[in-house]
């Protein structure tokens, strides 16, 4: 009762069905070209418009290629690229092509343009949708059926999910970062810690963590099964959107920022679950398997069977089989084949900056392949603007462009099968990175640290 | 998606003794390209990578490709898969609820289902089921005795019983979505009829 998610929930309540799920409103409806195409089908089965275009915005991002945005030379790809933008010019809605400076990944493009705003309901069909809690949203990862819904009412039917609260106090060590508390807290909590929930980050270390790193960690809520990850604005937020291209302006701003302060949770709040993490208990993180759950500090050794019943056993075999790794050893100093910089996860301008940091005066390992993805066209001016594309040069690193790229093996950035990554994004699933690829998660700066010796490397000790 | 109606289902099984089993699994990436609805493609992709090695030639091991497993839902049996738990966990793509209504699939069982993926089974017309461990493990236990056991999901009751042992649970769903089941009847006609709502909604926010 009475927390943050409380007041965006019931502030967006249209109706509540007779033993159902509730009609909520939805501000803003992201779409990107994979999980849209039969959503516009729906409605054009039965002969409906988009119900309020003005509240949506379009822009392809999984499919697009990275080392150039002439062509898309898959023709599925293509076609599924292009319909997006027919079906956007045909239902009126704001379209992002590709190539183009307003570009980007979805869930990077959308809280740096200020599309998304404290308060807003969200949705999109990805489940990384999450991110957008970072600026005070509601933000929900949903289905092409839900799409389908929203297009057509600018609503979605939804059972409202029990509230969790995640503190977090203490300041983080140096070279820890928002993706190793993530990776950490997922580690704690298991991949369904927070199924059936909506998260609400709060505590020290979250109001002292820049907007690029809240982003990061809402981002990741999926990943321990929570839809949302909502982080209550503060004036970290309203410096950060303050001035972007669609926030409002004038009066308007100084109107919307008071509102936005009153969107906390309340002292009296009660939520469903609570749970504590120290910042300080906190190192840089990798992981070991096939879920981002799976994972240890990056001096530490993957669990061994010790204490596991056979199911348990058996699970742990199987991911470690499909990495090639044992149990109980230790990863720090593997050798590396892939490095990966981006996603929406790791994609914005302090993950570069970061990585940077890192590699700045050193080159990179000769045998290991880089891909370094900007989130966004702005994310990309940026880097250009600071002189980091220079420092990444030097290095042995070449900068690439927006697009979701090596995270999901949609585009023509795919690991080849059997390789190692090292990579920045969001899932080390069986075959995320390509069919056979194998996956360690980690923080930019674990990744640009392993980059330049080759293998697996703390950051704290380069 | 085929809207078939639900009342009783009463069917052999697949078990997926899969903990975790993302909907990267169920159907992989390379398949979200397409923009078709056709629910053989979806169909043929389920579980692909698992299925068929990279070569194409079917993964002998894998309970798919085993008898009497092999015989799918068109073929009449096998409506009913029984998961491990947090079923369809991962990324939001409706693409892996399509993937299971295409192979001819219409009730999941598991103790856990991720959020997402559950909301995409009951679009898609996919019931899905959750059932303690206990009974899940009991319900894999059966089937590993008799691959040809049964269970039966009654919808209008909402209790699933293995009919092996006898035993039984009930498993909860709204009663909105249950009349949509029983049915045939999506979220969009609901949604279409309360625009006087929508509106009114829009007026005082």
């Amino acid at each position: 009762m009475n927390t943050l998610f409380d007041k965006i929930w019931d502030s967006h309540v249209v109706q509540i069905v007779d033993d159902g799920p509730t009609q909520l409103y939805i501000d803003r409806l992201y779409m990107h070209e994979v999980t849209s195409p039969q959503a516009f089908d729906a409605l054009r089965d039965k002969g409906i418009k988009a119900f309020r275009p003005e509240r949506i915005v379009a822009m392809p991002d999984h499919n697009t290629p990275s080392d150039q945005q002439e062509v898309i030379n898959d023709p599925v790809g293509k076609k599924q690229v292009e319909t997006l933008a027919r079906n956007c010019a045909e239902f009126g809605i704001r379209h992002f092509a590709m190539g183009t400076k307003d570009n980007g990944i979805i869930h990077v493009v959308g809280p740096e343009k200020a599309l998304s705003l404290p308060g807003m309901t969200i949705v999109c069909g990805d489940s990384h949708t999450s991110t957008h809690g970072a600026v005070g949203a509601l933000a929900m990862g949903i289905g092409t059926s839900e799409v389908a819904e929203v297009l057509a009412s600018q609503c979605i039917l939804q059972s409202k999910p029990k509230s969790m609260r995640i503190n977090i106090e203490g300041e983080l060590q140096p070279g820890v970062t928002a993706k190793d508390v993530a990776l950490y807290i997922m580690a704690q909590m298991t991949t369904a810690g927070a199924t059936g929930y909506a998260v609400e980050y709060a505590g020290s270390t979250i109001r002292n963590m820049s907007m690029e790193g809240r982003l990061t960690l809402s981002n990741l809520s999926i990943e321990m099964g929570s839809r949302a990850g909502i982080i209550a604005p503060d004036e970290t937020t309203f410096a950060w959107l303050k001035g972007r291209e669609y926030a409002p302006k004038g009066e308007a701003w100084d109107k919307a920022v008071e509102e936005w302060k009153k969107l906390k949770s309340g002292d009296d709040a009660v939520f469903d679950k609570e749970v504590s993490f120290r910042a300080e208990d906190i190192e840089p993180r990798i992981t070991y398997g096939t879920n981002p759950g799976a994972g240890i500090a990056v001096g530490g050794a993957i669990p061994t069977l010790e204490g596991l019943d056979d199911a348990q056993q058996k699970q742990l075999m199987a991911q470690l089989e499909y990495m090639q790794f044992l149990p109980g050893e230790v990863l720090e100093g593997k050798p590396v084949d892939y490095v990966f910089l981006g996603a929406c996860t790791n994609g914005r301008i302090e993950d570069f900056r970061a990585f940077a940091s890192v590699v700045k005066g050193k080159k990179k390992a000769e045998h290991v392949v880089a891909w370094l993805n900007p989130g966004s066209w702005l994310v990309r001016q940026q880097i250009i603007d600071e002189g980091i594309d220079k420092i990444l040069a030097e290095a042995g690193f070449e900068l690439r462009l927006p697009s979701c790229s090596a995270c999901l093996a949609m585009n023509p950035d795919k690991v080849p099968a059997g390789k190692l990554a090292i990579s920045t994004s969001n899932r080390n699933f069986v075959g995320r990175q390509g069919p056979g690829a194998r996956t360690i998660l980690a923080s930019p700066l674990t990744v640009a640290a392993s980059a330049i010796t080759g293998v697996i490397t703390d950051p704290r000790k380069i | 998606m085929a809207k078939q109606k639900f009342n009783i289902i009463e069917s052999t099984c697949l078990p997926i003794q899969i903990d975790n089993c993302n909907t990267d699994l169920i159907i992989p990436a390379r398949y979200l390209a397409s923009t078709t609805r056709d629910p053989k493609f979806f169909g043929d992709a389920f579980m692909h990578d698992l299925r068929y090695a990279a070569d194409g030639t079917p993964v002998d091991d894998f309970v798919m490709n085993q008898n009497p497993f092999s015989e799918t839902p068109s073929e009449g049996v096998r409506e009913i898969i029984i998961g491990g738990q947090n079923w369809g966990s991962g990324s939001s793509r409706e693409h892996a609820a399509w993937a299971i209504a295409g192979y001819g699939v219409r009730v999941v069982i598991s103790s856990s289902f991720a959020d997402i993926h559950r909301n995409n089974l009951l679009n898609c017309f996919v019931l899905p089921v959750v059932v303690s461990e206990d009974f899940q493990q009991e319900l894999f236990a059966t089937i590993a005795a008799d691959a040809n056991a049964k269970v039966r999901v009654d919808v209008p009751e909402q209790t699933v019983t293995n009919l092996t042992t006898g035993r039984s649970e009930h498993f909860e769903i709204n009663g909105y979505k249950k009349y949509c089941l029983m049915n045939a009847l999506d979220d969009i006609d609901f949604l279409m009829e309360n625009t006087a709502k929508i509106e009114a909604y829009e007026q005082q926010a």
